[in-house]
């Protein structure tokens, strides 16, 4: 089967029935179950997904009015919430857990004539990023099944990637969907904090997280986003401004454009990805784009201030899962200490465990001003920083990620501070709520795919996928 | 002196005070007392994964009419917190409520104990959500959790440690539990948990000034209970100080079947709730404006309305004071004063017969089945002297409690047949038929100076006339008759 590159095109085939959405899904179903050691999927909702296809196949040949994404399947990263479907956030700890709701996200999509095709591996509670540490085991990435897929949104990137869907949902605290977008050569954007809803989205840090998108096209971008987003009163936190008109128009506008010069200098950034990201940067300026190098002193303190208050806010969210109400329990809990300590231990995972131990003891009351507080200052700092750039510049650039994608189970990655270093060019915005998304726009010599990172001022969606459009259509 | 006369209790209270909302703080669940356990709870108040906290406005304004009402500043960035802690009936695992930032601060109450006024400073009062209930007695091998009460909406209020007696504290909360009703904060029932307190006490030899070693006490279902557990306490760390020992800080329970306090959690086992901010609410901004809003739309307190009776409607004070002890009071009162002027009559009803009968029987006014309407159809008909206020009391109103559906009262009076008849012929036969009847004391009255025996004449009247005269006029008509008599 002809393999679609974006919405549009799938949609127009639709329309003139060369294609229909029962042919698609079945088609999609077969291909998971041949790449199955891909580990991308942990389930395939394949009745419903049948069942909503064969509705929107009905509107179309009744010329019924169809929503923005028809016909659309797309996969759902496993920490999403879809009524009366299992999620268990790559944990055991939710085993069994079938939610009684629809994350406002999801609802969007399905409202819009999407068809939900699965849910995807991810990290467990969306922790990591290697895709390793989920309880149903890593994700293989498609180019070479011994690499990582990067994470924590590995099976979202990996179902993009090896085509087991059109595009799929992830999330993004410090770079969950821009690494794995990286690492996997798809697009992932991870949009402003607050403008989509987060109802719906099993919390790791609240004032990190965001739901993101891993497409083919900046165009299947720009459109998920202009479905998902906006007010929701489910979300005090989501933005109460208006969604713009995000349909890409105006292509090839220079821009100002910073980068930052401790990004490219850092000692930690592989050399052919410097080599490339400079290159790339000239042929920016070559253009006819004001390029600029800025400083950004801060950037040896990014990776510790967003561990800090990251593992703080998820030693707090993590709380609800004992196993009282739903979930793992252990058969030997017999009583309210039990019931915690035996629940908890056995139900989570090592890495989610350690950080729910660093995060409780950051907020203790002996630490907190040592750690909580003073992190809460240099988050404040770093995004005063990054504002002031953002007033004299369009747009930020740096690499998407330091490396291309590493071994799984690789020995020099064990080491979980080497790993958090890994993050070190997307927590940024993150920690200042900074829309940013990641374009697959390189080749390594060592033949694996990497990124270039476009962060752009907040709500400025619009502005960040125009240019990313125009780069991506210029490479 | 005895041993306990050389020491001065020291108390602080903690009361927390369900709010009267429609729906749950931080959810649209309603909040229904009483329903079946487990049945007033969405995936949200269940904690389930993905589910926010969104903030129920309507929370905001009764937290600040109290904050008003105490004398406080109002908070003007609002900031939740989380108290992080484990347990079974709290499904998140925290709990939402505020920390640095409370929504009230720095205000005061003032209570009379005897003829003295005290001013009891209040720290703080903030927000924050109810956990569920855990139930430990109904099942042999289980404890059962509710949690229909999870995320219903409190406010803290905390004093500081200012309160030198059980009796004060007693008056302290018997204010608070005033407040809350009048302002429509809480419904202020402590036997049903939605008042609870805790406090904190001390003791200290008399003329210390520093604060001795405090126990929290906690689990008293009554302002009276309070008032025994501070007693108890109080004597408890006496007798230790006394026998050279050491008082622990520790929390302890209230028994209240033996009237005493036991130990249950010392400071070694205090949690650490690793407060901070809740990243998943924004930040609650309170201008003067809204304040201002909020002040505007406030309920009146219980001495505005005093003001109001005596100076505007010429109540004594000691009246209105009786009427505005509890906001169900001065809720039947003011539906009288809507639709009668004889405000005086009214405070006269309420505090003197309706009141005797609300104590007889042991209910509030909330419970009294007449209708404030038929009360002023009552006072109505006294004023235009178609019933004697005796006749209404003896028998209009043992009627209508009998009849509480009754439209027409004047009816029920016909009825009666103690409707005055205005025309004289009825008082003037009643008269003739009481003189004809004893001949030899009106010779007595006339003739020989008994003049006291018009009383007995006049009682004698009354007791044939069953209400039906008005007595206004009787006086003078049975004067005019026995001289009549007189050859």
């Amino acid at each position: 089967m002809k393999t679609y590159h974006s919405i549009a095109a799938l949609q127009h085939d639709l329309h003139k029935g060369k294609m229909t959405c029962r042919r698609l899904v079945e088609h999609y179903i077969s291909q998971i179950a041949a790449q199955q050691h891909l580990n991308a999927y942990l389930e395939v909702f394949v009745d419903d997904a049948l069942a909503q296809a064969d509705r929107i196949d009905h509107k179309i040949q009744h010329h019924e009015p169809l929503g923005a994404l028809f016909g659309t399947p797309i996969g759902i990263k496993d920490v999403l919430c879809y009524a009366d479907h299992l999620a268990s956030a790559g944990s055991k700890m939710l085993e069994g857990f079938r939610s009684l709701y629809t994350a406002t996200a999801v609802e969007r999509l399905i409202a819009a004539d999407a068809i939900i095709l699965g849910r995807l591996n991810c990290d467990e509670y969306a922790m990591g990023s290697t895709n390793e540490n989920s309880a149903f085991g890593p994700v293989r990435n498609a180019y070479d099944h011994d690499k990582v897929s990067g994470g924590s949104s590995g099976g979202s990137a990996v179902a993009v990637q090896a085509d087991l869907c059109m595009a799929a949902l992830g999330s993004d605290t410090g770079g969950s969907v821009r690494q794995p977008a990286a690492f996997c050569n798809v697009i992932g954007m991870k949009p402003t904090y607050g403008r989509i809803s987060r109802h719906g989205l099993i919390a790791y840090a609240s004032s990190f997280d965001q739901i993101g998108t891993l497409t083919k096209s900046v165009d299947d971008a720009a459109l998920l986003l202009s479905v998902m987003a906006g007010k929701d009163p489910f979300d005090a936190t989501t933005s109460q401004k208006e969604v713009p008109d995000l349909s890409l128009s105006t292509p090839n506008k220079t821009y100002k454009i910073a980068y930052l010069q401790e990004t490219i200098d850092h000692q930690g950034l592989d050399a052919d990805i410097k080599q490339q990201t400079d290159a790339f940067l000239h042929q920016l300026q070559a253009a006819g784009h004001q390029v600029e190098a800025v400083s950004f002193p801060f950037l040896d303190y990014i990776v510790p201030t967003y561990y800090v208050l990251t593992t703080a806010e998820a030693s707090s969210n993590l709380s609800r899962f004992d196993g009282i109400r739903y979930g793992y329990h252990h058969p030997n809990a017999q009583d309210t200490e039990s019931t915690y300590r035996l629940n908890r231990s056995h139900g989570f995972g090592k890495e989610v465990k350690r950080r729910i131990m660093l995060g409780a003891f950051v907020l203790s009351s002996s630490y907190y001003d040592a750690y909580y507080a003073k992190a809460q200052k240099v988050r404040r700092l770093i995004s005063n920083h990054t504002q002031s750039i953002l007033a004299q510049y369009d747009f930020m650039l740096t690499p998407t990620t330091p490396t291309t994608a590493f071994n799984i189970g690789d020995k020099a990655y064990q080491n979980p501070i080497a790993l958090y270093l890994a993050d070190i060019y997307t927590v940024q915005a993150n920690l200042t709520g900074l829309p940013a998304i990641s374009l697959p726009l390189f080749r390594h010599r060592n033949g694996l795919p990497f990124g270039i990172q476009i962060m752009a001022q907040r709500f400025a969606e619009a502005d960040l996928l125009q240019f990313a459009q125009d780069l991506m259509q210029n490479r | 002196m005895s041993i306990y006369e050389q020491y001065e209790i020291v108390v602080g209270l903690e009361v927390h005070a369900q709010l009267n909302t429609q729906t749950k703080i931080f959810a649209p669940d309603p909040l229904t007392f009483g329903a079946i356990p487990n049945t007033q709870v969405s995936f949200i108040t269940l904690g389930h994964p993905g589910t926010l906290p969104v903030l129920n406005k309507a929370v905001i304004a009764k937290a600040v009419r109290m904050g008003i009402a105490t004398h406080c500043s109002i908070q003007k960035n609002n900031q939740f917190s989380r108290k992080n802690y484990f347990y079974p009936d709290l499904p998140k695992g925290y709990q939402i409520s505020q920390f640095d930032t409370p929504i009230c601060y720095n205000g005061y109450v003032t209570v009379k104990v005897g003829d003295a006024s005290r001013t009891i400073r209040i720290n703080r009062i903030h927000l924050e959500e109810d956990a569920g209930k855990s139930i430990h007695d109904q099942n042999p091998r289980f404890s059962q959790i509710d949690l229909n009460r999870a995320g219903t909406p409190l406010i803290e209020i905390v004093t500081e440690p200012d309160l030198r007696s059980s009796e004060e504290a007693y008056q302290y909360l018997t204010e608070i539990r005033k407040l809350v009703q009048f302002l429509d904060v809480c419904d202020g029932n402590m036997e049903e948990g939605s008042l609870r307190c805790d406090a904190n006490v001390s003791v200290r030899r008399k003329g210390v000034t520093t604060l001795g070693q405090r126990a929290e006490i906690k689990n008293m279902n009554s302002i009276r209970a309070v008032k025994k557990a501070i007693d108890y306490e109080a004597k408890r760390q006496i007798d230790i100080l006394e026998n050279g020992g050491t008082i622990l800080q520790e929390t302890r329970g209230y028994d209240m079947e033996k009237g005493t306090t036991f130990s249950q959690r010392s400071k070694e086992m205090a949690h650490d709730y690793r407060y901070f901010p809740e990243p998943d609410l924004p930040l609650v901004v309170l201008d003067e404006t809204a304040v201002e809003q909020i002040r505007a739309a406030m309920p009146p307190l219980p001495q505005q309305l005093v003001a109001k009776y005596t100076q505007q409607l010429g109540l004594s004070e000691y009246d209105a004071q009786l009427l505005t002890e509890s906001r169900e009071m001065v809720a039947y009162f003011e539906a009288l004063i809507n639709q009668t002027t004889h405000y005086k009559s009214a405070a006269n009803w309420l505090n003197t017969t309706i009141k005797a009968y609300l104590n007889d029987n042991n209910i509030s006014i909330g419970q009294f089945p007449i209708a404030p309407a038929q009360i002023v159809q009552v006072i109505e008909l006294i004023q235009q002297q178609e019933v004697s206020h005796t006749a209404a009391v003896q028998f209009l109103f043992p009627a209508l409690l009998q009849q509480p559906e009754t439209e027409s009262v004047a009816h029920l009076a016909e009825q009666l047949q103690i409707v005055t008849h205005q025309d004289s012929s009825l008082m003037d036969s009643l008269i003739a038929q009481v003189l004809d009847k004893y001949p030899d004391k009106v010779r007595d009255y006339l003739y020989n100076g008994k003049k006291n025996l018009l009383g007995m004449f006049l009682g004698e009247i009354m007791r044939e006339a069953k209400g039906k005269i008005d007595p206004k006029n009787l006086n003078q008509r049975l004067t005019e008759q026995l001289l009549a008599r007189k050859k």
